[in-house]
Parts: C-alpha cells; sequence; structure tokens
C-alpha cells in the first residue's frame, strides 16, 4: 500500500481476499494454535490462546505500525510482503512456525523457516497463497523474550528486532530458538548463537561465546534507517540482555 | 480579557472538520499541476526529452521562456529561478525545471516520469566544509578577545555541529491559482497554504510584471508552518499562477508528503567552534565563535538566518571580549530555509553545551559557572546592546533547577549509574534568550501596518496580513482589540488574510505577530475608539451594546470606518548594519529549560522522562496557547536532539517519508512542565514579548548536558544525537 500509494508500485490491478471465510479465524487444538492468514494484528491482541501460549506473537502485533494498521493489517500479509523489517517474523520463527499454502493444485505445510529465500524472494508459486499460519503449543516451562528496537516508542519501523523461546528443563535449556528481523535480507533464525546455548546450563550459560556466533546469523547493512554496524551491535546486546533474563529463571 | 485563556477561536472549525484547507478548494473544471525536477546536484541543462505514450497536447506544458516577467523569485537576494531554462545551470537536485497541468491527476504522474532531461554534470559542492562560496559573512567585535588568552587561567576550545531538520507541519504546501485574461492586464489570484501572503504577492508581481493591485493572495486555513511557509510558498503559488495562466483555468499545486520533504527547505546545518577563555574565579574573560551554515543553492534567507544566529551565539553571559565570526555557505543541496528559532538553535547549541564542557574542565557545577557569568541590568552584549530591563537569570534557573530536582536527582542518579544497571540516567539545563521580533533595523525597514475596521452589525474587524498557522493568532488579536475597546471578544472579527482586504502587517515570523503586529492593533484599536469619540458616536464610559450601537450608527452615516497604525522604530532603539553593533532586537525573552534522561546502554536509545521549561516573556496573554506553543516547540526541540535526522544521498533527502524521518510520538515525550514569569515589557501589546521561537533554542543543549550527565566524558557534539551516533562516542570513549 505505501508503496502504491508513493505512486512506486508496478501493479495497477488488485483482488480482493478479505471477505474469504476460510483464510479467517483462530483456531487452537492440543498442540497447535493455527491462524487464517487473514487474522489481523487486532485479532491477535485480543485472542487469549495467544496471550496464554505465544506472548510474543501478541508483543509483535503490538508493535506493528499503528492501532488503524493493527485493525487493518494481516499476519498472513505480514509474511507474504516479505519484509526483512517485520515484527512477526521473529516470533514465528522462534516458535517454530509452519505455513500451509494453497493453490488449485493442492495444498503442502511447510517450515515456516525456509519460507524466505532471498529479499523479497519467497517458496511461494505465483498461483499460491499463504492459507493458514500453524504454530506449535510451547510445552513445559517455557522463557518467551521479544524486543523491538525501532528509536520510537511506536509507529516505528524495526531496526533490529529479536524474538526468543526457550524450553527449560532441570535447570537446561532443553529447546531454544531465536528470530531476528532488520539484520538480514530475510527474517533471519540465530542457527549459530542457538547452537551454542543449546543443552547449556542456565546457571552458566556462554553468553559472551553467544553473542559472538550471532555475528555469523546476521548479515546486516547501511541504509535510510540505520547502519549496520548499529544493528550488529544492537542484536548482540538484545542476545545479551535476553540470556541475562534466561539466566534469572 | 489579557491574561485569560480565552477558548481558541479557530479551534471550533478544527474539531468539527469545518476548516477549508487549500486542497479542499475546488472546482469543476480544475486541472492539477506537476513540477518536473532535476535530479542531479549540480549541471547544465541541454535539452528536455517528452516521452513516448503520453497524449502530450492534453497537457499545458510551462518551461521557463513561458515566463512573462522576471524569472527570479523575489526576495532579498535575487538568485533562484522559477525554472531553471534550457542552457541554465541547474544548482540542486530538487530544482524545478518544467510544469505540467491535467485534468487526470493519475496520468499527469504518469507523464511527469515520462520527461527526461539532457544534463551535462558538473562537479557538486554537497559538504559545507569544502564550499568556498559566501552567501554573507557577518562580524560582531566587542573588545579584544586575542588580548585575552595569554592571560586566562583556562581556554576551552570544542567544535560542534548540527544537522537538518524537516519541519513536517502537518498540511504539506499546496496552491490554487486563478487567472482572469484581461483587455489589458491579467488579474492573478492565488489561494494557499501560507505564512506570509505579502511575500507571495511581491514574489508573484515580479514574475507576471503586473501592478500590485492585479495580484492577490489569499491565505487558506494551514496546517502549521514552522517557517517552512515562509519563502517556499512563493515559488509554489508563482507554478502554480503560471499554469493557470497559460491553461486559462484554474491550477491546482499540491505537494504529497515525499516532494514536500524533498524539495522544500529545511533547517540549515551548522558547524560552531567556540574557544572560550575564563579567569581563575570562573569569570568569562573572552570568547571566539566561528559559525557556519548550510545554506544550500541559493541565498533565500539565509543572510538573516545567520544573523540572528550570529547575534544569539554569545548566548546570555557577560564577556568583556566577544568575536563572533559568521558564514553562511553555498553548496548544491536544496536550500536551506527558515525553521523555528532562525539560525539561535544552532548557535545556542553550541555555546549551552560548551558551557557545560567548561563547567567540567574548571571543576564547577554548570549552574554555578552560570551564575558567575550571567547577563545582568545595565550589562551590554556581544553587539553592544544594553539591558535596560531587569532580568534575572540567576532567578529562572534557580527556579527551574529547584521544580526539576537537580541537586538530589544528581546525587541519586551518580551513585544507581555506578551500579550495572543497563539504563544511566542523568539531568542537564540549558539558560538562553531569544530576540523578539526582526533583527536590527527589519521592523522599522518593514513599517508594518494593522487596522481595525468597524462592520455594518455593530461588530469590528482586525485587519492584518498575520497568519494563523495553529498558533492561535485570531484569539489572541481578538483579545487585545477587545481589551483596548472595552468589548467582549466576540464583538471583534479577525479578517482572512487576503491581500485585497488587509494591510501589509509583515510576515508571521519571528516571535513577532503578538508583541509588533499586536501592539499595532492595540494602537489601531484605540485610533478607531478615538475615532468614534471625537465623531460624536461614543461618549465614555460606554457598555459593549453602546458600543455596538455607536459602530452600527458610524458605519450607516459614513459607510466603513477604518483605523491604520504603522510601526515606527521607537527613538531609544539605535542598530548599524555595517559595524553589527546596537540594539539587536527591541528586546529579548529569557528561559532555562531544564531535561531527565534516561538512557539504554543495550539500545543507546535515549527517552526524556521529565521536561521543565520555564521562561520570562512579559506579560502572557493568553496562558493556554501560550504554554500549547512551549510544549509543541519542546517537543520539536528534542525531536531535533535525539531523533529527526535528514539522510542525504546525492545532494537529496533519501527518508523523505514519515516513517523513515522520526519524529517523537506522544509516547516518546515527557509531561512538558511549563512555567511562565511575567515581567511586562513596553514593546508589546499589555507588556506582552514574543514566544514562539523561544522553545525550540533550549531543549537540544538541556538533553545532551542531561547526557553528559547521565554518560561522563564523551564527545556529545551533535544533534541529532541519533541511537547510532551515541553508540559510536560511546565506543570511541570505551578505547
Amino acid at each position: 500500500m505505501v508503496v502504491f500509494n508513493a505512486g512506486r508500485s508496478p501493479f495497477d490491478r488488485f483482488l480482493d481476499l478479505s471477505r474469504l471465510s476460510e483464510l479467517q479465524g483462530i483456531e487452537e487444538d492440543a498442540t497447535h494454535v493455527s491462524f487464517g492468514a487473514l487474522t489481523t494484528f487486532r485479532d491477535m491482541e485480543d485472542c487469549p490462546a495467544v496471550h496464554r501460549h505465544l506472548p510474543n506473537l501478541v508483543k509483535s502485533a503490538r508493535a506493528t505500525g499503528a492501532l488503524a494498521i493493527q485493525n487493518r493489517g494481516t499476519l498472513g500479509g505480514n509474511i507474504a510482503n516479505a519484509s526483512p523489517a517485520a515484527d512477526t517474523p521473529p516470533s514465528l520463527l522462534a516458535y517454530g512456525a509452519e505455513l500451509e499454502l494453497v493453490s488449485s493444485r493442492g495444498r503442502r505445510r511447510v517450515a515456516y523457516e525456509g519460507f524466505h529465500r532471498g529479499y523479497k524472494q519467497m517458496d511461494l508459486a505465483p498461483d499460491e497463497l499463504v492459507a493458514r499460519i500453524l504454530v506449535p503449543k510451547p510445552q513445559g516451562l517455557g522463557f518467551h523474550f521479544f524486543r523491538k528496537v525501532g528509536t520510537r516508542q511506536a509507529q516505528a519501523i524495526s531496526k533490529v528486532c529479536l524474538a526468543a523461546y526457550a524450553r527449560i528443563e532441570a535447570g537446561v535449556v532443553a529447546e531454544f530458538r531465536v528470530g531476528l528481523g532488520s539484520v538480514a535480507p530475510v527474517p533471519a533464525r540465530a542457527r549459530h548463537a542457538e547452537a551454542i546455548i543449546q543443552g547449556a546450563a542456565l546457571r552458566a550459560l556462554p553468553v559472551e561465546a553467544a553473542c559472538t556466533e550471532l555475528l555469523k546469523d546476521i548479515s546486516p547493512i547501511d541504509d535510510i534507517r540505520s547502519t549496520a554496524q548499529y544493528r550488529a551491535r544492537v542484536a548482540q546486546n538484545v542476545l545479551r540482555q535476553m540470556l541475562g533474563e534466561l539466566a534469572a529463571v | 480579557m489579557i491574561g485569560n485563556s480565552a477558548i481558541r477561536k479557530e479551534g471550533r472549525a478544527k474539531v468539527l472538520g469545518r476548516s477549508r484547507y487549500t486542497d479542499d478548494k475546488t472546482f469543476r473544471c480544475v486541472l492539477h499541476g506537476a513540477t518536473v525536477r532535476s535530479d542531479v546536484p549540480h549541471g547544465i541543462l541541454k535539452a528536455i526529452r517528452f516521452g513516448e505514450g503520453i497524449p502530450w497536447k492534453e497537457f499545458t506544458i510551462v518551461t521557463a521562456q513561458d515566463i512573462p516577467g522576471e524569472n527570479i523569485v523575489a526576495a532579498i537576494v535575487p538568485d533562484q529561478p522559477f525554472l531553471v531554462p534550457v542552457g541554465g545551470e541547474i544548482h540542486h537536485a530538487e530544482e524545478p525545471v518544467l510544469l505540467l497541468a491535467h485534468p487526470d491527476k493519475y496520468l499527469l504522474e504518469k507523464a511527469r516520469r515520462a520527461i527526461s532531461l539532457d544534463v551535462e554534470e558538473l562537479p557538486a559542492t554537497l559538504d559545507v566544509a569544502s564550499s568556498d562560496r559566501v552567501f554573507k559573512e557577518i562580524n560582531i567585535l566587542h573588545g579584544d578577545v586575542d588580548s585575552i588568552w595569554a592571560q586566562a587561567a583556562h581556554v576551552v576550545e570544542a567544535d560542534y555541529r548540527t544537522e537538518a531538520q524537516e519541519h513536517l507541519y502537518i498540511e504539506p504546501n499546496g496552491m490554487l491559482a486563478i487567472v482572469a485574461h484581461g483587455d489589458h492586464q491579467d488579474q492573478v489570484t492565488v489561494c494557499g497554504s501560507l505564512q506570509c501572503p505579502y511575500y507571495v504577492h511581491k514574489a508573484l508581481v515580479h514574475l507576471f510584471n503586473l501592478p500590485g493591485d492585479k495580484v492577490r493572495i489569499i491565505q487558506m486555513d494551514t496546517g502549521g508552518a514552522f517557517g517552512g511557509k515562509e519563502d517556499y510558498p512563493s515559488l509554489i503559488a508563482g507554478h502554480a499562477a503560471l499554469l493557470a495562466w497559460k491553461a486559462g483555468k484554474p491550477v491546482k499545486l499540491i505537494y504529497d508528503r515525499e516532494e514536500d520533504m524533498a524539495a522544500t527547505t529545511k533547517r540549515h546545518p551548522s558547524r560552531t567552534h567556540v574557544k572560550a577563555a575564563f579567569d581563575a574565579n570562573g569569570l568569562l574573560l573572552g570568547l571566539d565563535v566561528d559559525f557556519t551554515l548550510d545554506a544550500g543553492a541559493y541565498a533565500t534567507l539565509s543572510s538573516v538566518v545567520l544573523s540572528r544566529g550570529a547575534i544569539h551565539a554569545g548566548g546570555v553571559y557577560r564577556c568583556p571580549n566577544t568575536r563572533i565570526h559568521a558564514r553562511a555557505m553555498a553548496t548544491n543541496t536544496p536550500p536551506s530555509g527558515a525553521f523555528r528559532g532562525f539560525g539561535a538553535p544552532q548557535s545556542l547549541f553550541a555555546l549551552e553545551r560548551h558551557m557545560d564542557v567548561c563547567a567540567a574542565k574548571l571543576g564547577l557545577d554548570p549552574a554555578e559557572l552560570r551564575r558567575r557569568n550571567f547577563l545582568k541590568l545595565g550589562d551590554t552584549t556581544a553587539t553592544g546592546q544594553l539591558l535596560k530591563e531587569d532580568v534575572d537569570l540567576a532567578g529562572l534557573m534557580d527556579r527551574t533547577l529547584a521544580d526539576i530536582g537537580y541537586t538530589e536527582k544528581r546525587k541519586l542518579f551518580a551513585a544507581a549509574n555506578e551500579t550495572d544497571t543497563p539504563i544511566k540516567r542523568g539531568v542537564g539545563f540549558s539558560v538562553f534568550m531569544h530576540g523578539c521580533g526582526f533583527t536590527g533595523s527589519g521592523e522599522s525597514y518593514l513599517a508594518s501596518v494593522a487596522g481595525v475596521e468597524g462592520l455594518a452589525d455593530g461588530r469590528v474587524a482586525v485587519l492584518a496580513a498575520s497568519t494563523e498557522i495553529g498558533q492561535g493568532k485570531d484569539t489572541v488579536f481578538s483579545q487585545i482589540a477587545a481589551q483596548a475597546l472595552k468589548i467582549p471578544m466576540d464583538m471583534v472579527e479577525v479578517a482572512q488574510p487576503d491581500t485585497k482586504v488587509v494591510p501589509d502587517s509583515g510576515p508571521t515570523v519571528a516571535s513577532r505577530s503578538t508583541m509588533v503586529v499586536g501592539h499595532l492593533v492595540e494602537d489601531a484599536a484605540y485610533a478607531f475608539k478615538q475615532a468614534l469619540i471625537q465623531q460624536g458616536f461614543l461618549t465614555e464610559p460606554y457598555a459593549p451594546e453602546v458600543f455596538r450601537e455607536a459602530v452600527k450608527r458610524s458605519h450607516a452615516r459614513l459607510g466603513s470606518m477604518k483605523c491604520y497604525a504603522q510601526y515606527h522604530n521607537p527613538p531609544h532603539i539605535v542598530w548599524d548594519d555595517k559595524t553589527y553593533q546596537g540594539d539587536a532586537y527591541p528586546t529579548f525573552s529569557w528561559a532555562c529549560y531544564a531535561a531527565e534522561v534516561a538512557v539504554d546502554t543495550v539500545t543507546y536509545e535515549v527517552k526524556v522522562e521529565d521536561f521543565v521549561a520555564n521562561q520570562e516573556v512579559g506579560r502572557v496573554i493568553n496562558p493556554v496557547l501560550a504554554a500549547g506553543q512551549i510544549e509543541g516547540g519542546v517537543a520539536q526541540g528534542i525531536g531535533w536532539a535525539l531523533w529527526e535526522n535528514v539522510e542525504w544521498k546525492h545532494g537529496r533527502m533519501a527518508n523523505n517519508q514519515m516513517t523513515n524521518y522520526i519524529i517523537p510520538t506522544s509516547m516518546d515525550l515527557p509531561r512538558i512542565r511549563v512555567g511562565f514569569l511575567e515581567n511586562p515589557h513596553p514593546a508589546g501589546p499589555s507588556g506582552a514579548k514574543g514566544l514562539g521561537e523561544l522553545p525550540m533554542d533550549g531543549p537540544a543543549p538541556a538533553t545532551l548536558n542531561a547526557l553528559q550527565n547521565a554518560l561522563g566524558p564523551l564527545r556529545l557534539d551533535e544533534v541529532p544525537m541519533t541511537p547510532e551516533r551515541l553508540m559510536d562516542r560511546m565506543e570511541v570513549a570505551r578505547g
């Protein structure tokens, strides 16, 4: 819409999907919370199941745009717009989300990690739609962390966004995923940093090693919003802050 | 009446959505206009090419060769063309080259993109430091500063810089032009979003080579300006009128946000070197300031912005030896222009930061160093202006420091910052002044006029060219006239600024509307009352209803009766433009602002958590409106201090969207605690002085002084101090 409004959109014909009921609604079963692609940010903010199981997603929704945008903008749109600066993808990555894609040829289910293949490039055929987003419900003792750095407290586009989820078992990090926004051409998983923390005891988290490894997971750039140096350093600082909070659980 | 927070007259229409802005006014046959701009910062325009697939015959097309009068925007220096002609020199990347009009907005945009320019590129000067072209140079000399360095106990010098700032008024620039072709002469009418109707009037008289009465400028409701609609609207009005003149139809030329941000003026970036000498007791012995402004590609208002910046560079301190050397330099960027504060925020940022740097060097508290050096009654400023008012800067400072809890907080934060908390807090302040009205001989040169007219229904109308741009001018003028005439405010109407109806009261700038024009309104109201009495329509004392009947009768008998007042320079105000010595302003407003900040060392983000803004502005005419002005200025000042960063790419603004140019939201600002100390001054109506620009001067140095307090020794020499810059400074300090 922004590009269209600025007169820079190459497209001038659009199809309105907003009344397709099969793309709407939040559903909860024993193992998953699933979202129709047309679930608005506001729907997520208002849904008790999302608050209970996926608090990072509520924070992501609240951090996106203005209230008017939260009322109209959708989770499916946030994914398919493929902006590396979007605020829900880091949370979806941290929760290990999957996508259900549909076309006249049928349906397929893919891990969200890997869906973004390059800047604005997706594992999505021209005749395919993102239909649903499926997020496994965290089990056991969970740690959830979300922080958006956008310079302004509201109506900001992220310079760095970090979401993390850890499952803790007997004082050890049993499961750990970190999703990042605005530090790579696509929403990024911090695989290297995660590997350092995975299996570590909460009392002896190798924090500095993880912060160093994080640089292998990201490839920030200088642009009109910030600098590569700032993004890298702040991503490390936020990871350090998050690990400090994790250690204190 | 004066001193009461009368409900804002302009408010009702705005709240109800009834205000009519330029784009709300329309006609069935209206054409939409568009501007084709150069896209290189420097070069020679060789040819204009019209692309394929556009029905060019349907378009009204205007180039430089169509211009009937002078292709120069009439201003202080006649250097800027309305349109660059083929063969002419392009001086910046947003320079207008060609104008288009068409009934279909969308086809118009397509056509604009289909035009290409052949330009022979020339080397561009994009950095002010490498510019060797001077628009204006000013030297202020007081005493002999070079004799001081050797004998001083302390000499402290440092460099400071401030970057461009975008006004970001809510309503982008726009104009609607109608040209009636007459047998002998055309009649040009332009309605638009603007600050200074008579500036636009003058520009169009020269553009069309018409007598003054054939050009009419009307201000529509205007959604903010802050100086951004002072000079650039002359260009847009000219463009709209040229298209309307050629098309024979009304033409609307409305900028969208991206075009407005990229092409129109911004606050002048500045570079300042300050060298200060103190004796062993911390008394200021000498001050040497080198002040440079980046004026951009054309002279516009830079000479007067420079003048105000230079005069304010010495701040509120007594100093026997001062040298201020100021220059406005040309670069190949879009021209810088007027912006609330007009050069003073730039030089005061440098000086008020420097006072804190000096205090640290001298081992004194910043408040103590300032206290020893404040100007007092009977002192003279750097321009040799004798202070004839009893200014109590120490009192203003002490009250502000008490309000924010300076002493306790400095102790508390110092202890808390020692712990491993990622949030570091600090408190800082600035003390400053702002000259009210035009600089030097500006007001006597303008010789502004305002009037009061009796209406048929017994009310009166205020006639002035001062524009309402969000500050509440209609309300304040009504209060002033009502007080002088001893009638209720609803018996006063304020005429829409229309050059056919209102006299030239000068531009709505320089914190002058209340003090200078308001004083003329007061004088005209007294004259009007006197005229009613002398003509036998009224005797004092009278009730409002008696006054109403008197005006009705005078109107029935004599027709419309108007009384005007004109500005005359008071004989005790003397200014020499050549030596830059004398009374730079009729008077100053004085202020001390304090900020409390919290720095998040994880993200280098700064939050201003508390802010106190105390000022002495003479008599306050409408406390609610005055506090609103202060709060808005402080918000704009904090934005400039911390976030508002223009990203330049090849001489163009690259982040020309509200998403990427970060102004504060209500969530980013603290409650701003505003206080007024009233010391009525004879220069203004009922003792009022100017206050519109004052709040822009103090927040940036106060905020960065607070940052210094939070973070310790660090090179905090620049605004905006964005998180990226703060991170660089902190990493350098860490080594």
